[in-house]
C-alpha cells in the first residue's frame, strides 16, 4: 500500500463560508491526525475562497489547498471530481474526509472508483488501528439496526462523514494556514448533465435541520390535517414540523419535511414522535435528539425504546390536551 | 428504448429491530427463519419507473440482478411486474462481495448485455446502505448520472429528470445512454398482475456465473468489514400515565415543563 500523508478534509461552502460539516470533520479528521502523527489539512473548491481559507486555518487545518475554478460554484459532481484528483496527486493525502452531503455522497463515490480505492459512506465514527495505522470506519447498515466497522484497502482511504457525528472543531483565530493553490483543470465537457431549473422553495417559518424543537408525525395520524394540529404545537414551542416516509409518501405533507435515512438527519433538543414506530431507517436521522418524547398507542412500538419520555394512547385524545397544557405553561 | 434496470434481492427491511440477528463470526445478518427476502424497495421503484417509460415510449426492459443465490419467487417480480428478462449474476464469491466487487461485475454483465439507452438503479440497497454502486457504474461505463430522480422522461435520444434536493427539487437534463438513480417520490411501484405472476412463474431466467464475466473479484475487492454488531440502545423510557389520554398529554406537558425541556 503506498504511504500518503495527512488527513485532507473536503471543506463546502455556502455563500463564501464553511458550512458547519466542515468543520465537523476538520475536528474529526484532527484527532485522526494526531493518532497517525501526520497534519491536518483542508481542500477548498470554487471561487472567492479567501475568508472560507482563513477559517479553514482557525479551525485547524495546516496547510489549506485552493483549486479556484468557476465551473466549482455550481455544485456539478463531475467537476468536483476532476479537481479533486487533481487535487490529490498533488496533496498525497492518506486519509480523505467528505461529508455526505447532497454534494460529498456523489463526489466520495465517484472519486474512489476514479481512483481505483476503496471508500465507506456515511461514517459515525473513525480511528486508528493502532497496529496496522489503518483507518477503522464505523457505520450504520441494515438501516440502523447494525453497525460495521470497515477498513480500506488503498491510499488515499475516502471516508464520506454523517453530518452532526461529529462536533465542530475549536476556532482558534490565532492560527494561521499555509495557502497552497493547486492550477485545476477542468474541460467543460466533464460536466455531461444540464441543470434546466432549480427549484427550491425554503419552507416558511424555522428551519428543519436548525429547530430546537421538531413535532413530528407519523403514518398513524392517518392523513394531511392532524398536522396542522403538529403544526400549533411546533409554533407554541418555538420549532417546526417534520414526518416519517409514510407521512410524505402519502403526500399528507411535504418531502422536504422527511426524517431518516434517506431523509434529513437532525440533532434538535426536543423530538415530539407523534403516531411513529421508531423503524431504524427513521431514528437514523433523529436519534441525535436530546431528548424524544412519544406518543404512541401501541406500548411495543420500537420508539419507546428509544425515548425519553412517552405516552401510550392515542393521540386524538393526547395531543389536544397536550397543547393545552403547553399553551398555558408557556404564556 | 432498451432499459436495464438493477435490482438487488436483500432482507427484508421491515424486519422488527426485536428479531433483526447478527451472526458476529460470519459477520452478517440472518434472515429470521422462514422470512423470505425481498426485491430492494428503491428498485422495485427504479422498475416502475422503466414501465411507465416502456409505456410512454416503448422498448424492452432488462433486470440484472447479481447474488450469491436467489428466491426464485422473490427476484422474477420484476419479470411480473413487466419487464421483459431477467439475468442474474450468480457465483458463491458473490457473498461478501463489496459495492467495488458488485459495480466491476455489474459493469461487466452490462457491457456483455451490450447497446442500451439507459440504466436505472436504485438510491441505495436497504442491506449495507452504501448508495455507490451506481456512481461507481457511472465511472467505469463513462455516462452521465442523474440521482434521486422522482420523475424520469425520455425525448429525442436525451433524460430528463426531476431531481429532489433538499429544500425542493431541480430539473436535469443530459444525452442517453445515461444512468438515473430513482427515490421514492417516484410513487409506488405497481403490484404485479396475476396475468403477470403466471408468466413469471414460466420465465426462465439467464445465468451468467463469474466465468461469463471476466472479474476477478479479489482484484476489485477495497473495503474489508472487521466488525459487524448491534449496538445496545440504554435509553430507559419513562412513561406518562393518566386517568385517562386527555389526562396523560396533560401530565406530560407538565413533566416536561418540570424537566426544563418547554
Ligand atoms: C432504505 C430505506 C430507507 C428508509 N428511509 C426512511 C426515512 O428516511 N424516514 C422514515 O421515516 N422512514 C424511512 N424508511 C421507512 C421505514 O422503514 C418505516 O417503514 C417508516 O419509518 C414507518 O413510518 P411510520 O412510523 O410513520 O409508520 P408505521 O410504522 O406504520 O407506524 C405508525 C405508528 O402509529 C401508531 N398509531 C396508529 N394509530 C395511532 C393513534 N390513533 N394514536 C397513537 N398512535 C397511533 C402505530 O402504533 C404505529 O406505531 C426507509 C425504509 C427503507 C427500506
Ligand atoms: N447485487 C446487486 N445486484 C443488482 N443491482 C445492485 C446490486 N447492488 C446494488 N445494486 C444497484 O445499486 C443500487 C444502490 O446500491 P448500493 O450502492 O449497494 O446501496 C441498488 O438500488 C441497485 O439498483
Amino acid at each position: 500500500m503506498p504511504e500518503g500523508n495527512g488527513v485532507l478534509v473536503v471543506g463546502e461552502l455556502s455563500e463564501a463560508r464553511l458550512i458547519a460539516t466542515t468543520s465537523e470533520l476538520l475536528n474529526a479528521g484532527g484527532k485522526l491526525a494526531n493518532s497517525l502523527g501526520q497534519p491536518l489539512h483542508a481542500v477548498l473548491l470554487g471561487t472567492n475562497l479567501s475568508n472560507a481559507s482563513e477559517e479553514a486555518a482557525s479551525l485547524g487545518a495546516g496547510k489549506v489547498f485552493l483549486a479556484e475554478h468557476p465551473l466549482l460554484d455550481e455544485g456539478h459532481v463531475e467537476a468536483h471530481v476532476t479537481a479533486l484528483q487533481q487535487v490529490c496527486q498533488q496533496a498525497q493525502p492518506s486519509v480523505l474526509l467528505i461529508a455526505r452531503t447532497q454534494l460529498g455522497r456523489e463526489v466520495g463515490p465517484r472519486l474512489a472508483f476514479r481512483l481505483g480505492v476503496g471508500l465507506a459512506q456515511d461514517a459515525v465514527g473513525v480511528s486508528v488501528d493502532p497496529d496496522t495505522k489503518k483507518l477503522l470506519v464505523t457505520r450504520p447498515v441494515y438501516g440502523g439496526n447494525a453497525l460495521a466497522v470497515v477498513a480500506l484497502s488503498c491510499i488515499p482511504q475516502i471516508v464520506t462523514v454523517r453530518p452532526k457525528a461529529f462536533e465542530v472543531a475549536a476556532k482558534d483565530e490565532s492560527l494561521r494556514g499555509e495557502v497552497v493553490r493547486v492550477p485545476v483543470e477542468i474541460p467543460t465537457s466533464v460536466v455531461r448533465t444540464r441543470v434546466v431549473e432549480r427549484v427550491s422553495g425554503e419552507a416558511a417559518g424555522v428551519k428543519l435541520e436548525e429547530a430546537r424543537v421538531v413535532v413530528a408525525g407519523g403514518r398513524g395520524l392517518g392523513g394531511p390535517e392532524p398536522f396542522q394540529e403538529l403544526e400549533k404545537l411546533a409554533k407554541l414551542l418555538g420549532g417546526t414540523i417534520g414526518a416519517s416516509r409514510p407521512a410524505c409518501d402519502a403526500g399528507w405533507i411535504d418531502a422536504r419535511s422527511q426524517i431518516g435515512l434517506t431523509g434529513k438527519t437532525i440533532t434538535p433538543d426536543l423530538y415530539v414522535a407523534v403516531a411513529i414506530s421508531g423503524a431504524c431507517q427513521h431514528m437514523a436521522g433523529c436519534s441525535g435528539a436530546k431528548v424524544i418524547v412519544a406518543v404512541n398507542n401501541d406500548p411495543k412500538a420500537d420508539i419507546f425504546k428509544e425515548a425519553r419520555y412517552g405516552v401510550v394512547g392515542d393521540w386524538r385524545k393526547i395531543l389536544p390536551a397536550f397543547t393545552e397544557a403547553v399553551r398555558e405553561l408557556v404564556r | 428504448m432498451k432499459i436495464i434496470v438493477c435490482a438487488k434481492q436483500v432482507l427484508d427491511p421491515e424486519t422488527p429491530s426485536s428479531i433483526f440477528k447478527i451472526d458476529r463470526d460470519a459477520k452478517r445478518a440472518v434472515p429470521p427463519p422462514g422470512a423470505d427476502p425481498v426485491v430492494n424497495g428503491f428498485d422495485e421503484i427504479a422498475m416502475e419507473a422503466a414501465l411507465r417509460i416502456k409505456a410512454s415510449v416503448g422498448g424492452s426492459i432488462t433486470v440484472v440482478s447479481m447474488g450469491r443465490s436467489f428466491v426464485m419467487d422473490v427476484i422474477k417480480k420484476p419479470l411480473a411486474m413487466g419487464a421483459d428478462e431477467l439475468i442474474l449474476l450468480q457465483d458463491d464469491a458473490f457473498e461478501t462481495a463489496d459495492s467495488f466487487v458488485t459495480t466491476n461485475v455489474l459493469a461487466a454483465a452490462i457491457r456483455r448485455i451490450g447497446k442500451f439507452d439507459l440504466i436505472l438503479c436504485g438510491r441505495q440497497a436497504s442491506d449495507w446502505d452504501n448508495a455507490q454502486v451506481p456512481l461507481g457504474l457511472a465511472e467505469l461505463l463513462d455516462l452521465p448520472c442523474l440521482t434521486f430522480a422522482k420523475n424520469v422522461e425520455l425525448s429525442n435520444g436525451s433524460v430528463r429528470v426531476q431531481r429532489v434536493t433538499p429544500d425542493g427539487h431541480e430539473v436535469l437534463e443530459a444525452v442517453l445512454p445515461a444512468l438515473v438513480t430513482v427515490s421514492n417520490e417516484l410513487g409506488e411501484p405497481r403490484t404485479p398482475s396475476i396475468k403477470g405472476i403466471m408468466a413469471s412463474t414460466r420465465a426462465t431466467p439467464t445465468v451468467w456465473g463469474l466465468g461469463d464475466l471476466g472479474v476477478d473479484p479479489s482484484s476489485c475487492a477495497r473495503v474489508e468489514l472487521v466488525e459487524l454488531f448491534i449496538p445496545a440502545r440504554e435509553k430507559r423510557c419513562e412513561m406518562i400515565e393518566g386517568e385517562d389520554d386527555t389526562d396523560a398529554g396533560r401530565k406530560l406537558a407538565l413533566k416536561l415543563r418540570e424537566a426544563k425541556l418547554i
